[in-house]
C-alpha cells in the first residue's frame, strides 16, 4: 500500500511538473503570465485527435504538426496581441485570459466531450513494480518529465538562445544593451511554453479524455504549483510538484479523495501566509529592490 | 499633406468648470446632464420593461456592481480574475444565515455584504504583500477550488445547494433596491476615488514606493480597498440568493468572474461609470444572443482581447471626450 | 560635539545574491549636520539609503534614529518617525497636476500626528510647499501636469514631497543629477534653508563641487565600504579616495 502510493505519488508529481513547467518557463523568461496556457493544452489535444480520427494522418506526423501549430500559435499571439500591451501587467493578464477563454469555450460549444475523445497510449502494456501495477503511459510520463526538465536545464545553460533567455529573465534592459532582442526572446518564450503544453497534452491526455474543462484544470494546477514553488523558478516547480503530488496522493489513499482539493488549497494558503513569494520565489527580492 | 488631430475643450466645458457655471441654465444643464442621465435611466427602466427584461435588468445591476468592484480593485493595482469569489462568498453567507437560522433578508443581505467582504479580505490578505500578477492567479483559482470543496465535503448542501430562501417582498422591491444600490455605489465610490483617499489608492497602483515613502502603510490601504470591493461583490451574491431563493455551486461559476471584467474593460476601466456602462451594453446583448449558447462566452473572450489591445480606454472615455471636446483635423505646417 | 547622535549606523551590510553591496558601514550623525556621501557608481551609496529607510532589508547591522532602533521597522513606520527621503529616479504621477502629487505625502499619518488630527486644506498646503521650493505661484506652474514639467521642477517636486513630511532627517539621493548648473544653483538655497531650520541632511551626490560648498562632513564609499570620513578638504587629500576616483588601483 505504502509503496504503491509512493509510486503513484511520484507519477502524480511528474504529471504536475509537466503541466506547470511550460507556464513557468514563459513567466520566468518574459514575465508574461500566460493564462491561455490551459487553452494551448486543449488545443493541441483536439488538434492531434482531429488529425488522427478525422484526417487519418499518421501518429508521429500528427504530433509533429500539433506541436508546430502550438509553437506558431504562441508566437502569433505574442506578436499580434501581447506585444501591443507589453509591460502592462493588467492588460497582459486580461488579454491572455480572454484568448484562453475564447479557445476553451469554442471547443465546449462544439461539444466534443466523451470517452472517444482521447489520444492513444504509446504502448498498451503494464508492469508490476514492487507489487503495484503501473502502465507504460505513466512510466513514460515519469521519464519524459525528468528528461524535459534536464533538457530545459541544459538548454538554458549551454545554448546561446538559452543564455539569452536567462539574460532577459534577469535584467531586460542590460540584456538589450548586449544586443539581445528582448521582444524576439519573449516571443520564443511564449511559443516554447505553448509547445511544452502540446507535449504535456500528448503524454497526459491518454490517461483520461479531452474536454474543455481539462484546460481550466491544467491552468489551476499549473498556477497552484507555481504559486507554491515560486513563480519563475524551475527548482520551485519541481519542489512544489513533489509537495502537491505526494500530498494529494496520500490524502486520497489515507483520508479520502474528497480532501485532495482541500489539501491543495490549504497548501496554497499556507505557503502564501508564511512565504508569499513561494518556496523558491525571487519575487520578494525584486520587491525589495524597488 | 500631413494632418494631425487637434482636440480642444468645448467653450461650454471651460466655462462650466468654474463658478460661472451658475450663470446660465444651459451651462448648468451641461454639467448636470451626465449625472442625471444614469439616475433617470435607472429609475425609469423598471417601469418601462416587461417582466422578462426586468429580470435582465436585475442581472445588469449585479454585473454592473461586480464590475465596479473589479474596477476599484484594479485602480488600487489588483487585477482580480475571480469576482465569483466575492459573489459566491456573499451568496453562501446570506444563504446559510437564512437557511439555518431563519434570519430575514433585511438582516442577511447587509450582514452578508459586510461578512463576505471581511472573509474575502482575510482569504486574500497574504497575497497583498506581493506585487504583480499573484493576485490575479490566486483570485482565479480560489473560487474554482471552493467549488470542488463544496462538492466534495457536501457542506452547505453540497451539489444540491440550499433552497427555499425567503424571497424579497416583490419584483418592484428587487428592482428598485438593486437600482438604488447601483446608483449609490456608482456615485459614492466615484466620489471616493476622486477624493484624497482615492488618490492614495490610485497612487499605490502607480508608484507604491512613493506612497510608502509618505509613511503610509500600503497593505492597510490595499486591505481597505479589498474590503470595499469584497463587500460590493458579496452584496450582489447575497441579493441574488434571495432573488433566486437558492444558493449552490453555480455561484462560483466563471460567468460571474468574466462578465464583470468584460463589462469593465469594454466600458472603460478607471472610471466606475465605464464599468456600469459596459454592463448596460454587454448583459442585454448577451440576452439577445441567447440563441448562440456557449458562443456568448467566446464572444466575451474576443471582446476582452480586442478592447484591451485596440481600445484600452474603453467606450466611456471615448464618449467623455466627445462630450467635452471638439476634434478637428488641422494641417501640420512644415 | 557632545549631543547624542540623531542617526547612528552600525556595521550595516547587505548581500545581493553572492554580491556584497555594502560591507560593515558605520557612522554617527549629529543633529543639524549636513553629511555628503560620495563615491563612484556602484559603490553602495543608494544601497546605504535603502537600508537606512529599510526599503531593502539589511543582511546584518543596525540603525538607530534618536536612540531608537529602527532597522527592524517597516519603511512606512520609519518615515513616520521623521526620516524622509527622495528618490534618484523621480517617478511622479505624470497625469496629475504637480500640486496633486503632493496630496499623498500630505495624507501621511505623520501629518496627522504632528498637527493633532486637524490640519486644514491639503490643496492649499501643497501650493504653499511648492512655492517654497520654487514653483512660481504667479506663473501657475503648480497647476501644470507633472508630465509637462522639466526635470528641474520634478526634482523640486520630489524635494517638496520630503518637506511635506516635516522630517528631522532628510536623505536626498542624487538630487542634483541631471540638472543644469543654473538649476542646481537655484536648489542649493532651498537646502540651506532647510539646514537653517536645524534639520539634519544626508546628501548622496556626484556633483562634488556643489556638495563640498555646503557639506559639513563627507563620507566616501567604494566597493560597498566606507573608505574615508571627515571634512571635505581632508577627505579629498586621502590617498584611498584619490585612487578610487582616479581609478588607479594600488598594486
Amino acid at each position: 500500500m505504502l509503496v504503491g502510493t509512493t509510486i503513484y505519488a511520484l507519477i502524480n508529481t511528474a504529471i504536475l511538473a509537466l503541466m506547470a513547467i511550460g507556464f513557468n518557463l514563459t513567466f520566468g523568461i518574459s514575465g508574461v503570465a500566460n493564462f491561455a496556457y490551459g487553452a494551448f493544452y486543449v488545443f493541441a489535444a483536439y488538434g492531434i485527435w482531429g488529425m488522427l480520427n478525422l484526417l487519418h494522418i499518421p501518429y508521429l506526423l500528427a504530433v509533429l504538426i500539433a506541436v508546430l501549430a502550438n509553437l506558431i500559435l504562441g508566437a502569433l499571439i505574442y506578436r499580434f496581441v501581447l506585444l501591443r500591451v507589453r509591460g502592462q501587467a493588467l492588460s497582459e493578464v486580461i488579454a491572455t485570459f480572454g484568448i484562453g477563454l475564447a479557445i476553451l469555450e469554442l471547443f465546449s460549444y462544439f461539444g466534443w466531450v466523451g470517452f472517444e475523445y482521447t489520444l492513444p497510449v504509446f504502448m498498451d502494456r503494464s508492469f508490476i513494480i514492487a507489487g503495484t501495477y503501473v502502465d507504460f503511459q505513466r512510466l513514460a510520463i515519469l521519464g519524459f518529465s525528468a528528461v524535459l526538465i534536464a533538457c530545459l536545464w541544459w538548454f538554458t545553460h549551454h545554448t546561446s538562445i538559452g543564455l539569452a533567455f536567462r539574460g532577459i529573465a534577469q535584467d531586460e534592459r542590460t540584456a538589450l544593451t548586449f544586443g539581445i532582442d528582448s521582444d524576439r526572446i519573449a516571443m520564443l518564450s511564449v511559443s516554447f511554453g505553448a509547445g511544452i503544453a502540446a507535449l504535456a497534452a500528448l503524454f497526459i491526455i491518454p490517461l483520461g479524455s479531452i474536454a474543455p474543462g481539462e484546460g481550466y484544470d491544467v491552468l489551476i494546477k499549473a498556477l497552484a504549483v507555481c504559486i507554491i514553488g515560486g513563480l519563475g523558478s524551475t527548482g520551485g516547480v519541481i519542489a512544489a510538484s513533489f509537495i502537491v503530488g505526494f500530498a494529494e496522493r496520500f490524502t486520497d489513499t489515507y483520508i479520502g479523495s474528497h480532501w485532495t482539493m482541500i489539501v491543495s488549497l490549504a497548501a496554497i494558503l499556507l505557503v502564501l501566509t508564511i512565504k508569499p513569494s513561494g518556496l523558491f520565489g525571487k519575487q520578494k527580492e525584486l520587491e525589495e529592490r524597488i | 499633406m500631413k494632418k494631425r488631430k487637434e482636440r480642444i475643450d468645448r467653450g461650454i466645458k471651460a466655462r462650466s468648470s468654474d463658478i460661472f457655471a451658475l450663470l446660465s441654465w444651459r451651462e448648468m444643464l451641461y454639467l448636470a446632464a451626465p449625472r442625471l442621465l444614469p439616475v433617470i435611466v435607472c429609475l425609469l427602466l423598471p417601469l418601462l420593461l416587461g417582466p422578462y427584461w426586468q429580470k435582465v435588468l436585475l442581472s445588469v445591476a449585479v454585473v454592473a456592481l461586480l464590475a465596479i468592484s473589479w474596477d476599484i480593485l484594479a485602480q488600487t493595482g489588483m487585477v482580480s480574475l475571480g469576482q465569483a469569489l466575492f459573489f459566491g462568498v456573499g451568496a453562501y453567507c446570506s444563504g446559510a444565515m437564512n437557511h439555518y437560522w431563519g434570519l430575514s433578508p433585511v438582516l442577511t443581505i447587509p450582514i452578508a455584504s459586510l461578512l463576505g467582504g471581511l472573509i474575502c479580505t482575510l482569504i486574500l490578505l497574504p497575497v497583498l504583500r506581493l506585487r504583480g500578477i499573484y493576485f490575479s492567479m490566486v483570485t482565479l483559482i480560489i473560487p474554482l477550488i471552493l467549488v470542488r470543496i463544496v462538492e466534495a465535503t457536501k457542506i452547505f448542501g453540497g451539489t444540491e445547494g440550499l433552497s427555499g430562501m425567503t424571497p424579497l417582498p416583490s419584483t418592484w422591491f428587487e428592482l428598485y433596491l438593486s437600482m438604488a444600490v447601483l446608483l449609490a455605489v456608482l456615485f459614492g465610490f466615484r466620489r471616493m476615488m476622486d477624493s484624497d483617499y482615492g488618490l492614495v489608492l490610485k497612487g499605490i497602483n502607480d508608484n507604491d514606493r512613493s506612497v510608502i515613502n509618505a509613511g503610509i502603510n500600503i497593505y492597510w490601504f490595499k486591505a481597505q480597498s479589498l474590503f470595499i470591493a469584497g463587500a460590493i461583490g458579496a452584496f450582489c451574491g447575497a441579493f441574488m440568493t434571495h432573488v433566486y431563493m437558492f444558493v449552490g455551486m453555480p455561484v462560483f461559476a466563471l460567468d460571474y468572474s468574466i462578465l464583470p471584467i468584460a463589462a469593465a474593460v469594454v466600458g472603460g476601466p478607471g472610471t466606475l461609470a465605464g464599468a456600469t456602462l459596459g454592463a448596460f451594453i454587454l448583459v442585454p446583448m448577451s440576452e439577445a444572443l441567447r440563441g448562440f449558447g456557449g458562443l456568448r462566452i467566446v464572444l466575451y473572450g474576443v471582446f476582452l482581447v480586442v478592447f484591451i489591445v485596440a481600445l484600452p480606454e474603453g467606450i466611456f472615455h471615448y464618449i467623455q471626450r466627445k462630450y467635452h471636446q471638439i476634434e478637428r483635423w488641422v494641417e501640420v505646417d512644415k | 560635539m557632545t549631543d547624542a547622535p540623531i542617526l547612528s549606523v552600525s556595521e550595516l551590510s547587505k548581500n545581493f545574491g553572492g554580491v556584497r553591496a555594502l560591507n560593515q558601514v558605520s557612522f554617527d550623525l549629529q543633529p543639524g549636520e549636513l553629511l555628503g556621501v560620495i563615491g563612484p557608481n556602484g559603490s553602495g551609496k543608494t544601497t546605504l539609503v535603502n537600508l537606512i529607510t529599510r526599503f531593502v532589508k539589511p543582511t546584518s547591522g543596525e540603525v538607530f534614529f534618536k536612540g531608537k532602533k529602527i532597522s527592524h521597522l517597516p519603511p512606512y513606520k520609519i518615515v513616520r518617525l521623521g526620516i524622509a527621503r527622495t528618490f534618484q529616479m523621480v517617478k511622479p504621477f505624470y497625469q496629475l497636476p504637480a500640486y496633486k502629487n503632493m496630496i499623498i505625502p500630505l495624507y501621511s499619518p505623520r501629518m496627522r500626528q504632528l498637527a493633532g488630527g486637524h490640519y486644514g486644506d491639503r490643496d492649499a498646503m501643497a501650493l504653499d510647499l511648492l512655492e517654497e521650493v520654487g514653483f512660481e505661484r504667479d506663473a501657475h506652474v503648480a497647476y501644470k501636469t507633472a508630465g509637462a514639467l522639466p526635470q528641474g521642477y520634478l526634482k523640486r517636486l520630489e524635494l517638496a514631497k520630503a518637506l511635506a513630511l516635516q522630517p528631522d532627517l532628510f536623505i536626498l539621493d542624487e538630487l542634483f543629477s541631471g540638472l543644469s548648473l543654473a538649476e542646481v544653483a537655484s536648489i542649493v538655497p532651498i537646502i540651506e534653508k532647510i539646514r537653517m531650520a536645524g534639520k539634519t541632511i544626508i546628501m548622496i551626490e556626484h556633483r562634488l563641487k556643489e556638495l563640498f560648498r555646503i557639506a559639513d562632513r563627507v563620507i566616501v564609499m567604494n566597493y560597498g565600504e566606507k573608505i574615508a570620513d571627515g571634512p571635505a578638504e581632508a577627505v579629498m587629500e586621502d590617498e584611498a579616495v584619490k585612487s578610487a576616483y582616479l581609478g588607479t588601483e594600488a598594486g
